[in-house]
């Protein structure tokens, strides 16, 4: 209720939300993974995280009570508001919304005030996933952060808009886009467009900052959305980057990346002489960084919830220390920057009319969010909608981390539907597919978030499904973890040689053909009025 | 003779004598594999590069057999010796019967 | 209960008795040693229609690829002639599934060395 809240944002102001002891020479400020959430909005961390071989157990793959424990926080605080998932309905009652570019835009500038060359580096994921940056083709995006004046960025979705519209946002852009592993497919060669990094000034400190795209940009996105384009880890080379920028003396060496966290930590393991390693893509939020050798890894969460800021002390070439804030962007207690939030407000105008259509409501103790690695509410809400709308046995939506979350009793608007579906590859597929493919696809996207081997994990979570039950075996090698598949509707047992009709969305195939994802969940929640789901407990975990 | 065939390479315009340097070789060319499914249900026959050669100055430096395994647009990347001034000479060689050649020039100095 | 029995793909251990055959053919039944030469192919294939590959053996006469899980074994050879400034190559190859890629060289002493390499070959689509 209303008290609560009160008294939740009593405890909570914007001097102490930026307090900070400006300390050493060099600061960096981070943002990652904004995934174009222009306003504020609820986001529910996740409550399933799991790690694997070596990561078993370890950071990010910590959750709920664990991490609070493990980092000290308080139930019921602000922290665990923002950083843990538990009575994540009730907290967001009381503190409100998180994010907005506007909000942002004040943190930035107070860092700014203290420190006046302070680094705004972009891990990307930047200009991807809201209705108005469909509708401009990223061009919303482009125009907020550009007035945040960002100091370099580095990339994922934004290939998804395709490498034409890339190039052309790229060439006038006014910051480095930086790319140490973005090659030119056809002879395998750097591009001149991406290059792998950039020296910067700052507080008498020579500061190289090296760039590294998703690595696996192809595979986890439509290639033929940019062939021009080829990626990968290229651990080697970032290794002589490093050393060519040391030779040219870098006293701190930055790696903005967007490998994810598990990738980014072995990578460290890897290639010696970078100091900060800024982490994107796996959506994690980390209120201490990680430190591998004399590396430190920073997460800084997603869709504009964090930013994180990380002073340091530069001496001779070298970092002698840091000071680091995970600053979480709740919207009621940071005043908005009144030009960013007028800048916001002038990209959405246009189309206000259709991003604030109400089409249905939570039930009140519905709530619908997306992270953990296995089903969450928004997607069982998807998946109905497949299988009702494309009158499907089974139904499959991808493992994105991306999506704001809807608290209950909250009315579903357009824009609400198109934050957890737009893309530009959203066509709502229907097929027939074996059970032997069904087992074989769960396999391929299982292998690529529990492989032992960071390097061959992708970074997304389980694909999602509707209609099917399975039991997974997360220590199992590719080919042995699903088991156990069921055909929710009549309990059967999956059969291999038989054939069902599947429904999905955000194929990478070229070609794929069907209604758009976010007109079938528009469709599906407008006909059930309010969202009411059944508890999903279709997927059996074991070995976590 | 299969429309659209292009070869390109890359080679330094200059080396020192007795330099080591690097070729990329590119063709523009389906390369049916020959296992491949039509829409009548047929299998497509076979269209590939089969060989590629690259000489300098009538001497070999590589020769290339290649099987349908090898990706659409044959792609080949080696080292060559240069002892002298000359002309490198790339041949490609078509299931068809076409034979594509290109020719670059290297300069001592 | 319930556990469901999938199929090995059909065909598996043909395929790789296609390329102990192909590479018999090449070696004459000869032994073929590890070691002495190097193939470089991506861990994860960004596609399986054109998976780059690389490959080296100082001292080899000629060098031949292959592609153990393909319909197909055989790949490319590389013979070096007199002018070749290295004993290596790169080329672009498919691969159907994920499978190793092998390498065979012919040494100029009449040996052979043999050196492969994993390709994971994803359906992919997920992403953060
Ligand atoms: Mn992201
Ligand atoms: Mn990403």
């Amino acid at each position: 209720g209303n008290w609560a809240r009160v008294a939740a944002q009593q405890s909570l102001t914007q001097d102490k939300l930026l307090e900070f002891d400006t300390f050493g020479n060099v600061s960096l400020i981070h943002v990652t993974d904004i995934h174009a959430q222009l306003k504020p909005i609820y986001f529910r961390e996740p409550s399933v995280n799991i790690g694997v071989g070596g990561n078993k157990g370890a950071v990010p793959h910590v959750t709920g009570a664990d991490f609070r424990k493990l980092y000290g926080i308080d139930d019921g605080s602000p922290s665990a508001y923002a950083l843990s998932h538990s009575d994540f309905s009730s907290l967001a009652q009381a503190y409100g919304r998180v994010g907005g570019l506007d909000r942002v835009s004040t943190v930035i500038n107070s860092i700014r005030a203290a420190r006046p060359d302070a680094l705004l580096l972009d891990g990307g994921d930047t200009w991807h996933g809201s209705y108005t940056c469909h509708q401009t083709a990223g061009q919303d995006m482009v125009n907020v952060m550009n007035a945040l004046k960002p100091d370099a960025m580095t990339f994922h979705w934004e290939f998804t808009l395709g490498s034409e519209r890339v190039n052309e946002i790229v060439e006038g852009l006014p910051f480095a886009a930086l790319g140490q592993n973005i090659f030119d497919a056809e002879w395998d060669e750097p591009t001149e467009l991406f290059p792998p990094y950039k020296f910067f000034e700052s507080g008498g400190v020579k500061v190289a900052v090296i760039g590294q795209a998703f690595p696996y940009m192809p595979i986890a996105n439509p290639g033929w959305m940019f062939p021009e384009y080829s990626f990968g880890i290229r651990d080697e080379r970032m290794q002589e980057m490093v050393d060519e920028v040391r030779a040219q003396g870098a006293e701190l060496v930055v790696c903005l990346s967007h490998n994810g966290f598990d990738v980014d930590k072995q990578m460290a393991g890897i290639v010696t002489g970078i100091d900060v390693i800024l982490s994107g893509h796996t959506h994690d939020a980390l209120p201490e960084p990680v430190l591998v050798g004399e590396t430190i890894i920073v997460a800084s969460g997603s869709n504009g919830k964090f930013v994180s800021r990380v002073d340091l002390d530069v001496r001779n070439g070298r970092m002698m220390g840091f000071r680091h804030k995970l600053i979480p962007i709740f919207s009621d207690v940071i005043t908005p920057d009144p030009e960013v939030a007028q800048l916001i407000d002038d990209q959405r105008a246009p189309y206000m009319d259709a991003l604030s259509e109400v089409i249905g409501q939570t039930a009140d103790d519905q709530t619908l969010y997306r992270r953990g690695n296995f089903n969450g509410t928004w997607d069982d809400l998807i998946c109905d909608a497949l299988i009702s709308e494309r009158d499907a046995d089974i139904a499959l939506s991808p493992g994105v981390r991306w999506g704001p979350s809807i608290l209950p009793g909250q009315d579903i608007t357009r824009e609400d539907i198109w934050n957890v579906t737009s893309m530009s590859y959203g066509e709502a597929y229907r097929t027939e597919m074996t059970g032997e493919f069904l087992h074989v696809v769960l396999e391929d996207v299982a292998d690529n978030l529990f492989n032992p081997d960071p390097y061959y994990q992708q970074g997304g979570d389980m694909v999602r499904v509707g209609g099917l039950g399975y039991r997974i075996d997360v220590t199992k090698p590719q080919g042995s973890r699903i088991t156990e598949m069921t055909l929710l509707k009549t309990g059967e047992i999956i059969d291999p040689s038989k054939t069902y009709q599947v429904a999905g969305w955000a194929s990478v195939n070229e070609g794929t053909e069907g209604p758009k994802i976010w007109d079938v969940v528009e469709a599906h929640i407008a006909k059930q009025g309010t969202i009411s789901l059944d508890p999903n407990n279709s997927v059996k975990v074991v070995g976590a | 003779m299969a429309s659209g065939v292009k070869p390109r390479v890359k080679v330094p315009k200059k080396a020192a004598a007795g330099d080591v340097i690097t070729i990329k070789t590119l063709i523009s060319h389906k390369m049916e594999s020959g296992q491949r499914k039509g829409d009548d249900g047929n299998l497509i026959p076979r269209s590939i590069i089969n060989r590629f050669t690259a000489d300098f100055n009538g001497q070999n430096v590589i020769d290339v057999t290649i099987e349908p395994a090898v990706s659409t647009n044959p792609y080949f990347e080696f080292e060559a010796m240069v002892p002298e001034a000359g002309e490198f000479k790339f041949t490609w060689y078509d299931d068809d019967g076409s034979v594509y050649e290109t020719a670059k020039k290297i300069a001592i100095g | 209960t319930g556990t469901l029995a999938f199929a090995t793909l059909a065909g598996l251990p043909a395929f790789a008795s296609l390329t102990d055959d192909a590479i018999a053919a090449m070696t004459g039944g000869a032994e073929v040693t590890e070691g002495g030469i190097d193939l470089t192919a991506p861990e994860i294939a960004e596609n399986g229609n054109t998976v780059p590959v690389e490959v080296s053996a100082a001292g080899a006469v000629e060098i031949s690829l292959f592609a153990t899980g393909n319909p197909t074994p055989a790949v490319a050879t590389f013979k070096f002639g007199p002018l070749a400034g290295s004993r290596s190559g790169s080329t672009r190859i498919r691969l159907a599934k994920t499978q190793d890629v092998v390498a065979i060289a012919k040494m100029e002493d009449g040996s052979f060395r043999k050196a492969s390499a994993t390709v994971k070959v994803t359906i992919g689509g997920c992403g953060g």
